[in-house]
């Protein structure tokens, strides 16, 4: 059985396209058996609905009268500073950016309540947001000050860039340490306290395609509400790690870069994040479909929480010290049960990342397709796979004492 | 007083190893029920407790932990969830200290379960979206 893109589109366009999440997916193969169960199915849709700190918004201000080269100069909105290293009014805002008065961890831990992520979510929820702009001032761009309330609205373009999301796989995080710890996985107390970790297993884009035989640059889905599209593989992406039999990866693996108009986009879905001790950051939603055109990638969308395994690590010393040392793997489905073993102790487990909003996700996606607002993409180009080479490299130091 | 007043006490870092508990006994004549209990090294020790007494005796019991350095706080259903802000992510989960928070293992949204909260505010910072609050 072999079904192309096209035929997939031409089925959405007639709305008989058949639909189903990657949970659901899991129960029909059960039921049907694969071969039967790819001819019927023409798409199954992901999701996933975490913390992504590598997220972010390019904007275009628009020119004020008299201009103003906000290029070289800085810029803030609502005291959150942004990147104003490039035209006068294109400026790039990060997710964890935060306003220069920030008490930061000077009184540990600090709370973080408000950063880029935050300004991202007013935006997308059209507030008004303050912008600061101070510039050195030249002859065609003479203001030196410029102070305005701004929103989405008023802007030309608004594009989320996210150059790292939707992680293949991700660290269980425990602390072997006697004080509680404050990280990106959350607070995590003393002795194997609790174990943090986020994905949303099965429903998780890029587990449901390990190989990346669909999404590839170019591929579009759902972004922070709205649709997006795969612009790239993201920062970090590590194919060629530890997988299991049926080729799920064990450790962090491959990343997508993504962009959308973010305009499209909404609140519910791209949340503001605060981790206590360590930073703000963005809460972000995605969902991709996968267009079943064999029986072997419908296989792999039937993948269950019992089939993917995530190393545990402690983020007391080990991470810190970049230590390659694991504390074992467990699957999602025992995270997920509440609690694991770790060196023979009942630890409880917690995620950061929303499972039920994920399922969520892979609803509206599926609801967009069958009723025809949503067609699926061919990629562009391929992500790197397994054989490409591409691999991540630790930075190797190298002191300015020797020649450069 | 005749009913037993629940208050949440928290201990700072230089008092955990104290005894100052049982002064409430020796001193002020005063019951107590130990509801719940955690001290983390190098972290704050949370007593709730159950006092029954005198009331003139329980609010100089009262004086007597806020001038040891201890800070006292009446237990009231105080703390709420932002229903619009919850993502049902589950950070909170673990960090309670009496599991007001139990996912559930359907739907997998998290539930909260108000009536066990004691307030000890350790969802409120712990929250990544800030949807946990205390109520003035």
């Amino acid at each position: 059985m072999t079904k192309s893109i096209a035929e997939i589109n031409e089925k959405i366009a007639k709305g008989q396209a058949v639909v189903v999440t990657a949970e659901e997916v899991i129960d029909l193969v059960n039921k049907k058996g694969v071969a039967k169960a790819a001819k019927e199915i023409d798409v199954v849709t992901t999701g996933t609905f975490g913390p992504m700190c590598s997220s972010g918004a390019f904007f275009n201000l628009g020119h004020s009268k008299p201009r103003i080269k906000a290029g070289g100069g800085h810029v803030y909105l609502n005291e959150v500073p942004a990147y104003a290293g490039i035209a006068a009014v294109d400026i790039f805002l990060g997710a964890t950016a935060i306003p220069d008065e920030d008490p930061r961890n000077r009184i540990h831990p600090g709370e973080f309540n408000y950063g880029g992520g935050h300004v991202i979510e007013d935006l997308v929820a059209g507030k008004d947001v303050r912008l600061v702009i101070t510039a050195h001032g030249t002859d065609c761009y003479p203001r030196r000050k410029l102070e305005t309330w701004i929103n989405l609205e008023s802007m030309n373009e608004a594009l989320l860039f996210d150059i790292r999301n939707a992680y293949q796989n991700y660290n269980v995080a425990v602390n072997l340490g006697e004080r509680t710890i404050y990280t990106y996985m959350g607070v995590l107390k003393p002795n194997l306290g609790n174990a943090n970790y986020s994905t949303s297993g099965q429903l998780s884009p890029l587990f449901n395609d390990p190989y990346y035989k669909t999404i590839g640059v170019g591929t579009r889905i759902f972004l922070g509400g709205g649709t997006g599209y795969v612009a790239w593989h993201g920062t970090q992406h590590n194919p060629n790690v530890l997988r299991t039999e049926k080729g799920l990866p064990r450790r962090g693996a491959a990343t997508l870069a993504v962009t959308g108009d973010l305009k499209q986009m909404s609140p519910r879905w791209l949340v503001g994040t605060s981790f206590i001790g360590y930073g703000a950051t963005l809460t972000v939603g995605i969902g991709v479909p996968i267009p079943i055109l064999s029986e072997e990638i419908l296989s792999y969308t039937a993948v269950t929480d019992n089939e993917i395994f995530a190393p545990i690590i402690d983020y007391f010393e080990a991470y810190p010290q970049r230590s390659p040392d694991i504390l074992g793997e467990v699957s999602y489905a025992q995270l997920k049960s509440g609690k694991i073993k770790i060196q023979g102790k009942d630890v409880p487990t917690a995620s950061l990342s929303s499972y039920s909003r994920a399922v969520e996700i892979a609803n509206i996606l599926k609801g967009w397709i069958q009723k025809g607002e949503f067609y699926i993409t061919e990629s562009v180009s391929p992500l790197p796979g397994v054989d490409s080479g591409v691999i991540v490299k630790p930075m190797q130091e190298r002191p300015f004492e020797e020649e450069g | 007083m005749t009913k037993g007043k629940k208050v949440v006490l928290r201990f700072p870092h230089r008092l955990v190893d104290k005894p100052i508990v049982y002064r409430l006994v020796k001193d002020y004549d005063l019951q107590f029920n130990i509801l719940k209990a955690s001290v983390t090294p190098k972290e704050e020790g949370l007593l709730v407790l159950e006092l029954s007494g005198k009331k003139k005796s329980y609010d100089e019991a009262i004086r007597f932990l806020t001038e040891a350095g201890v800070e006292t706080q009446l237990l009231v259903q105080d703390v709420f969830r932002n229903e619009d802000r919850c993502t049902h992510c589950g950070a909170c989960v673990t960090i309670c200290p009496v599991s007001a928070f139990i996912v559930d293992p359907v739907t997998r949204r998290v539930d909260f379960h108000d009536t066990k909260c004691i307030a000890c505010e350790l969802c409120i910072k712990a929250c990544p979206v800030r949807a946990m609050e205390v109520r003035l």
